[in-house]
């Protein structure tokens, strides 16, 4: 039998370990360890529901494998704030009607995350292009680029935010 | 993922070449970003009995940029390619495909050479390097060779790669001067689609005439491949719209489309002719 195998990951700053065999996904492993804010979408790697930041970089954990991820930062979407302390993306997403159904939300703020860190004044453009692996089936994704484009004033003008 | 396999996670390549080497006789398959072989075992298109990591693998990563070649490492990511300012400048029809590769995530991850190893007729990044005149660097336990990518397919979805060997590099000669190399991707959608026709062209002109063609075609074939007999037409002429034209209508007729779900073989057939005609045209305008 395969063996399994107890890793650790650091999840949100906080160190976490689980024991998983070495098929299961990093999305599998995040969700057994309570992260539901992590969606499973397609599971294909073209909807980016399940999003994340590993090491800062925004990976589908889909399609990561857990022990792979092992001893890697993981950050979700939970991890860029919460109600009382919200990221500018999550201000900027509630105040501008960006979500709908929100299913595809917490993946979409990761990619925007990613977006902002790569381009501090993003062009539609690179919205575009840096969104091209999140589906979003209910907004028709306006609000969303206009969401991402007032939280990237934001935190230029709190000059850099977390 | 629910069919198991085991994982070898080696931090080396000597470990990565001696994990592939010792399968004794089960299904040992390399895995870097994961994209495209995670999803086939979902699939069950792939069974494998253990796989390699390749994650911590570094002599896998790097770029060499040297005044006659380019090389990069096989675990280069699309993303790699997107941010070096050197690439964009030594291997533009790279960049056109990398800019509308998958998604961002997908691009984070997915590597060069699992691009070239994943067979796929539809690979973007392979037209691209097939008008480059990439070589690939085999590696395995016993034995480093290296392999024109033109030779390196042999049927669909079959490669000359053995089981036991890593793409370790991919490198090409750095374009002549006075050259062109674009790539058209036709797609439904600018991100996360699949290529419908893919058309790169590389053109070289001197003293009015030119020198060198290099014209390949994704996703209209079993494989990616070079219609040699579309370059064969421009190379060595002045080109003319008229040649240019019979140039294009080569390229259709070599390439064997299918009809599928995202194009008929007629439509795919006109596209080739049709971006082969646009590509060649825009690169002459600009070299003569």
């Amino acid at each position: 039998m395969p063996e399994t195998r107890t890793i650790t990951l650091r999840i949100n700053g906080r160190e976490e370990e689980g024991r998983f065999p070495a098929q299961r996904t990093l999305l599998e492993a995040l969700r057994h360890l309570g992260h539901m804010e992590v969606k499973c979408g397609c599971e294909k790697g073209d909807c980016g529901a399940c999003a994340v930041l590993l090491d800062g970089m925004a990976v589908d954990s889909c399609l990561t494998l857990a022990w792979m991820a092992a001893g890697k930062e993981v950050t979700t979407v939970s991890g860029l704030g919460d109600l009382d302390s919200p990221h500018p993306l999550q201000t900027a997403f509630a105040d501008g009607g960006a979500a709908q159904c929100g299913y595809c939300i917490p993946g979409i703020i990761i990619a925007a995350k990613a977006i902002i860190d790569a381009h501090p004044e993003p062009s539609e453009d690179d919205i575009r292009l840096g969104l091209s692996g999140n589906l979003c089936r209910c907004t028709g994704y306006t609000k969303i680029f206009e969401a991402i484009a007032d939280a990237a004033g934001e935190m230029r003008a709190e000059g850099g935010a977390p | 993922m629910y069919a198991p396999f085991e994982l070898d996670i080696p931090t080396d390549l000597d470990g990565a070449l001696a994990a592939l080497a010792n399968g004794g006789g089960k299904t040992v398959l390399p895995i870097a970003g994961g994209t495209n072989l995670i999803v086939d075992i979902r699939a069950k298109r792939e069974r494998p009995d253990r796989m390699v990591g390749l994650g911590e693998v570094d002599e896998l990563l790097g770029m060499d940029f040297g005044p006659e070649r380019i090389a990069i490492g096989g675990r280069t990511t699309v993303s790699d390619l997107l941010r070096s300012p050197e690439i964009a400048q030594a291997a533009p029809s790279l960049i056109d495909a990398a800019r509308l590769f998958g998604g961002l995530m997908v691009r984070n991850t997915g590597t060069v050479a699992g691009n070239i190893a994943s067979g796929s007729p539809a690979a973007d990044l392979v037209p691209p390097l097939l008008v480059l005149d990439a070589e690939l660097t085999l590696a395995s336990a016993s034995a480093t060779r290296t392999l024109a990518l033109d030779d390196y397919y042999l049927g669909y979805k079959q490669d000359a790669r053995r089981p036991d060997e890593l793409i370790t590099r991919i490198s090409w000669p750095r374009l002549p001067e006075n050259s062109a190399n674009t790539f058209y991707k036709l797609a439904r959608r600018k991100g996360d689609a699949i290529t419908v026709t893919g058309v790169a062209v590389t053109l070289s002109v001197t003293d009015g005439s030119c020198t060198r063609a290099r014209i390949a075609l994704a996703s209209v074939a079993p494989i990616v491949r070079r219609v040699k007999e579309a370059e064969a037409v421009l190379e060595g002429e002045a080109l003319t719209p008229a040649l240019i034209d019979e140039a294009a209508t080569a390229a259709a007729d070599a390439c064997t489309p299918i009809d599928d779900i995202r194009a008929s073989a007629g439509y795919r057939r006109h596209t080739v002719q049709a971006l082969t005609r646009r590509l060649v045209t825009q690169a002459w305008d600009r070299l003569a």
